[in-house]
This record gives C-alpha cells, structure tokens and sequence, in this order.
C-alpha cells in the first residue's frame, strides 16, 4: 500500500527508503540517548513502515516515527526536534528537555554540585554536553584512602561540614541505605494494619457450587490498601548546593525500594527525574540527571516551579495516600505570593506535606525567607533534614500516614 | 486496508474533524496492527476518535470502561452462576459427569468486552476507556491480551481469537502508565484544536450553526482557554455552549453580549472559574472576537 500518493518514480523512492534504513540503527540511538524507550520491536516496525512508502515525504515519515516511537507527552513535545535535527541537519532548539533558559557559560551541571562520589570510571568534571561524556576523567577523589579512623560519629554532622570525599561517600551510602530501612519497615506496618473484610457473595455461590449451591466455604473480600506514595521535590539551586548531592542520593534510594515514589528537580524550573533516578546504579542515575537538570545552582523559582506540578503532574502522581516532601530552604527568587497559593492548591490534593529545610538545623535560623514565610501555613511537618540523624528522624511520621 | 487520505476523508464523513497526524496514526496502526494510545486532557474528544473508527470500518464498538477494582470478570468472562445453580437443582440425581459437562458450556458463559472483542466474525473497535483508572494488575492482564490475543478459560479451553480488534486505548493521566503499555501501543498525544478545526468541528456536530458563528465561537472558547482556569473547556464544553446558543437563536455574538456571558456556564464548571470570567472579563473576550 501506497500512503502518499504521490511517488511516481518507484525506484527512487525505493533508493531513498534504502537509505534511510541505513541511517535507522543511528537515529534509534540517538532517540534512546534522549531518553525514549526505544526496543527492538520497535526497530522492526519503524523498517516496515518506511518498508509500507512512508519514507516518500519527510513530513509523513516524521509523524508516522512521532507515534512510533513516543510513549508519552514528553516524548511527544521533543520528537520533532530531535527528528529534525537528525535527518535535516536542523539545531535542536527549545523543544528537548536539556535546553532552556540557562546559560550554558556560567551554569553549572549537577555533577559540579559537591557530590564527588568517587567512581570507578571517575568524575567527570562539569560537561554540559552530554556527547563529551568520558572525554576527561579527573579524579577529584585522590585522597580518599585517608583510612577509617576518620570515620568518626557521621551521623550528627552537618552535610555541609563534610569536606572529605570519603566522609561524602559514607554519608551518600548512609543517605541511600537510610532509604531503603524506611521502605521496608514502612512495609510491615502496612500489613499488620489491614483488617476489615466483607463477603463477596458472587464468589461465595460460585465456589460452592459442587455443594449444590449450599455456601459451605465462604469467600471474603479484602480492601486492598493503597501504598503510601512518596513525591519529592527537590531544589537544586545554588543555595541549596551543599546538601543536593546527598538528597541526590536520598531519593535515589527511596525511588529505588518504594513501589510507588516520584521524584522532581526545581530550580527556575521543574523537571520529572524519577526515569533516570530509577537507574539501579547511583553514579549512571546521577549522569542522566546532570544531562535533564541542566540549569542546577541557579536562582529558585519555587512558586512557578510548583505551579508547573500542579498544572501537569499533580492529578498523576498524586493521589489520596501520597505524601508530599519538598525539599528546600525557601529562598524564593520569583514572587512569594504566587507561592502561597501554589502550596494551597498543593494542601487541598495530597494527604501532606513534608517540608525538610536543611537550614533550620542552623543555630539561630529563624524562618525568615519570603518563600518560606509564604509556604509555612500550608506545611503539616517543618522540619530539619542537615544530619542523617534528622533523615532518620522522620520516618516514624511517614509511617503514621 | 485504506490509505491515509481515504482514513482522513472517511474519518469527517463520520463527523470526526482530525487532524493530519491522527490520520496516520490510525494508518499506521492497520500497518502493524498495534493498539493506539490516546493520551491529553478531559474533553478534548479521545473517545469520540473510537466511535469515529468504529464508523470508518463500518464495524462495532466493543467499550470497556475502566474503574478502580476492575477485574477479569467484568471485563473478560464471567459464569452465569445462576443459571448454573438453577440447572443443577434442575438436574437433581441425574448423571454428575453430564451436568457438569452441560454447565460449563458456552450458554452459562457470560461474554464481558474483551471476550467479546475477538470473537466477531469482522474485527470490531475496541476502545478500553480510561485505563489509567484501573489498577496496574489489570493493567499488566491487558498487556498479556494485546500481545496474544488469546484467552484461556480453565473449564472450556483456550480460545484463541477469530479476528484481531482495533484497539484504542485512553488515557487522562490520573496515573503514570507502565512503559511495558506504553511501547506496545503507537501514541498520540490529543490537544485542543485550533481556531479552524474547532470551527469545522462545531459545524460538523451542530446543525444550524453557520460558518460565522463556529468562527466566532471558536475564536471565543480559544480566548477563554487562555485565561487561567482551573478547569481548562474541551471540545465537549465548546459543542455544549454552541448548541446553547444556536438553541437560544443568537446569529452574531456581539449581538446578544448578555446571552454570551449568561450561557458561559456551558464552558465553566467550577465555581472559581465562574468568578473569575467576570462581565469585564468575557466582554474584553468577546471584544477580540471581532
């Protein structure tokens, strides 16, 4: 079948669907590298549909790949981009999720933040660019192996007060272990929690069936309780730089052991991270995100960035057992007013929510910040997040939602 | 099997107005015959791009709604328990093995859509509503179906299917949707229509709304979704109040500027929304209209 008509000259369009077909196994790449899930299955369909005479015109093509090869909105926003600038050599502007208003001079990427994770593969260094990646390996672990003598009480000492690349890494590997306890204690209690049934009487006639219709063995029916959903929010502007990479590290855990948890990024704007947090390996997730959270340690725009999840995300990751954990100290760069009524619209949705201000463990901080002071009124739980003591802290309150 | 010019012309002989792209969708999914996801906002006509196809292939529409609890026995097969008692009782001493044999056969089983959907002579639409209401169990049971198209009833056997659906799945993303969903089906993404297609929408749908007046209420709902709603009107919303004003005669809106403001209910459906469209505000509306 012929979709598009127009292709009198047969061997041409053939010519040209050869080779396009050629240039398949690199586009597939190249939207795998953007983030879309992009299998086999798909490769095979994409070749029957230049097979089928869709490749005749670039703008049937490109629609006939947008369906193909996107799963949802997102995808959908940035594929004409990414599909013009791969076979019509046109620059990626504003549509991909990497761009945007920062300025790539004087911006640095997520990995500059003070997680100096050593890795095997070593930290690479700021990189804008997602395609130099490996280009230049400089360990800034060098003196890691300062022995375990150092290791002293790490648990009581603030994020930002950790110098040592190897106190770093402890605290990181304390943050992540810290979540995954929390979700299976979390677990348990759910569990025991559960009683309250009542008789399904459809399957109670049903399954006695053989006794003549006589309900001899009953068959109860049990509410099925939602999980408690987690939904983090977490600012990465530069105010915020020093505590990022061990937050960083925090949701990566929980994302990984919750069944249900969503994590977000803000700065002057939002983005959805839980698809590449969900990397089992904690230095990949962080390199994905440095490529989605271009922008990180800038201003804040706390009001807009909320307005942004209440607009589109809220009615999907929200629901009625889902507990809202903003993680931030309240230095509001845009309008404190918007703010407000962003973290009211918030309250009237989730069950509550959680405001963790790595500051307040300061001694002598007072909630003075126009944002905070906006927001407060709304916030079922205030509390400090600077120690992995005061992480610990919370769970309890989690388990009680 | 139709070309995409064909699909697009038959799709507004049905009364569906697409755009190019969906036309292609449903192109392609005649080419790989797989499920087409709809995704976008309430009211923006996904289910409507259903019946349309159902229209298109001169074909039935087999809908299953989804909910919260939705199981295998509302949605794929269920036994009629009480005819099955009734003929046991009916039965009473005659050969065990018999009643058993005549009870678990295809009169006491009670087709639930999806059953239903491949076992048609000709391939119907099947349109699975709102799947993101029902839980992710059924969600994975689904995903089981459109790639095997085949059922396995313990008491009967495997049927396998006699024909292979249109399915169209939708999506108001009150949930995250599993990628294993997602890279199954082809996706498109539904949005609020342009000035243009909405008009030709309203004319489509509503008889004795002019071309003049689908333009300006076209022109008018397009102001109003860009005022900041809590509740953004879907193309259902724009059909509602354009029938509202044809029903209530009014030719021309600057003509009748209190009927517009009166009837904007039609569009709204909250009560803050409501306030903040004040007269001020859908006169300044009514006044780009032009």
């Amino acid at each position: 079948m012929s979709c598009c008509g127009a292709s009198p000259d047969f061997e041409a369009a053939d010519e040209l669907s050869r080779l396009v077909s050629g240039k398949l196994a690199a586009f597939l790449r190249t939207l795998r590298e953007a983030g879309f899930a992009v299998g086999l299955a798909e490769g095979q369909d994409a070749a029957a549909v230049l097979a089928a005479g869709y490749a005749a015109r670039p703008g049937l093509l490109r629609t006939a790949f947008k369906h193909l090869f996107s799963a949802r909105r997102s995808d959908w926003e940035k594929f004409d981009g990414i599909f013009d600038a791969f076979w019509l050599g046109k620059r990626v502007r504003s549509r991909s999720v990497t761009s945007g208003a920062a300025k790539a001079a004087n911006n640095p990427s997520l990995k500059n933040l003070p997680d100096t994770r050593p890795r095997a593969d070593g930290n690479t260094a700021a990189d804008q660019i997602p395609s130099t990646e490996g280009a230049d390996h400089d360990r800034r672990g060098e003196g890691r192996m300062e022995g375990a003598s150092r290791a002293e009480n790490i648990a009581e000492t603030d994020f930002r007060n950790l110098a040592d690349p190897a106190q770093i890494e402890q605290a990181h590997l304390a943050a992540e272990r810290l979540a995954r306890v929390m979700r299976t204690r979390l677990t348990r209690r759910d569990l025991a929690r559960r009683r309250g049934y009542r008789l399904d009487l459809r399957r109670t006639i049903h399954g006695n069936i053989s006794h003549g219709g006589v309900p001899i063995t009953l068959v109860k029916r049990q509410r099925k309780e939602k999980p408690l959903r987690l939904v983090v929010l977490l600012d990465a502007s530069g105010s915020m730089s020093m505590y990022t990479g061990v937050f960083l590290r925090f949701i990566h855990g929980v994302l990984d052991e919750f069944r249900e948890a969503e994590a977000f990024l803000f700065h002057t704007r939002l983005a959805h991270v839980s698809d590449a947090m969900k990397e089992s390996d904690a230095g990949r997730a962080l390199d994905r995100l440095s490529i989605m959270a271009h922008g990180a340690g800038g201003g804040t725009r706390i009001g807009e960035s909320l307005q942004t999840f209440n607009r589109w995300h809220a009615a999907r990751v929200i629901h009625s057992r889902t507990c809202v954990m903003i993680v931030s100290d309240g230095y509001e760069t845009g309008d404190a007013a918007l703010l407000g009524r962003e973290m009211a619209a918030l309250g009237r949705r989730c069950r509550r929510i959680v405001w963790l201000n790595p500051m307040m463990g300061w001694q002598g901080y007072a909630p003075e910040a126009r944002g905070i002071k906006a927001a407060l009124p709304y916030v079922d739980l205030y509390a400090p997040a600077n120690t992995l003591q005061s992480l610990t802290a919370l769970e309890p309150y989690l388990a009680r939602l | 099997m139709k070309t995409r010019d064909e699909i697009a012309q038959a799709l507004s002989a049905a009364g569906y107005i697409a755009d190019g792209e969906l036309a292609t969708a449903i192109s392609l999914m005649q080419l790989l015959r797989r499920p087409l996801l709809l995704e976008g906002e309430a009211g923006v006509g996904k289910t409507e791009v259903a019946k349309a196809l159902a229209k298109v292939h001169a074909t039935e529409l087999i809908r299953l709604q989804c909910y919260e609890g939705l199981d295998q026995s509302a949605a794929l097969y269920e036994w009629n328990y009480q005819r099955q008692l009734l003929s046991i009782q009916a039965h009473r001493g005659a050969d065990a093995d018999a009643v058993e044999e005549q009870i678990f056969s295809e009169r006491y089983l009670l087709e639930r859509p999806l059953l239903a959907a491949i076992r048609r002579d000709k391939p119907p639409v099947l349109l699975i509503d709102e799947i993101d209401r029902a839980d992710d169990e059924f969600e994975a049971f689904l995903l089981e179906l459109l790639s095997d198209f085949q059922i396995s009833i313990p008491e009967l056997g495997t049927i396998r299917a006699t024909s292979i659906p249109h399915v169209v799945v939708t999506s108001n993303g009150t949930r995250e949707l599993s990628d294993a969903l997602r890279r199954r089906c082809l996706y498109h993404y539904v949005d609020y229509p342009d000035v243009e297609r909405e008009a030709r929408i309203i004319m489509a749908r509503i008889d004795g709304a002019g071309a003049s007046l689908a333009m300006q209420i076209a022109r008018m709902v397009e102001g109003v979704r860009k005022e900041e709603l809590r509740k953004v009107p879907g193309v259902a919303e724009t059909l509602d109040w354009a029938a509202a004003l044809v029903g209530l005669d009014v030719k021309h809106l600057h003509d009748a500027p209190e009927t517009v403001h009166e009837t904007l209910m039609c569009l709204l459906k909250t009560q803050e929304d409501r306030a903040r469209l004040t007269r001020e505000v859908s006169a300044r509306l009514l006044g780009r209209v032009a």
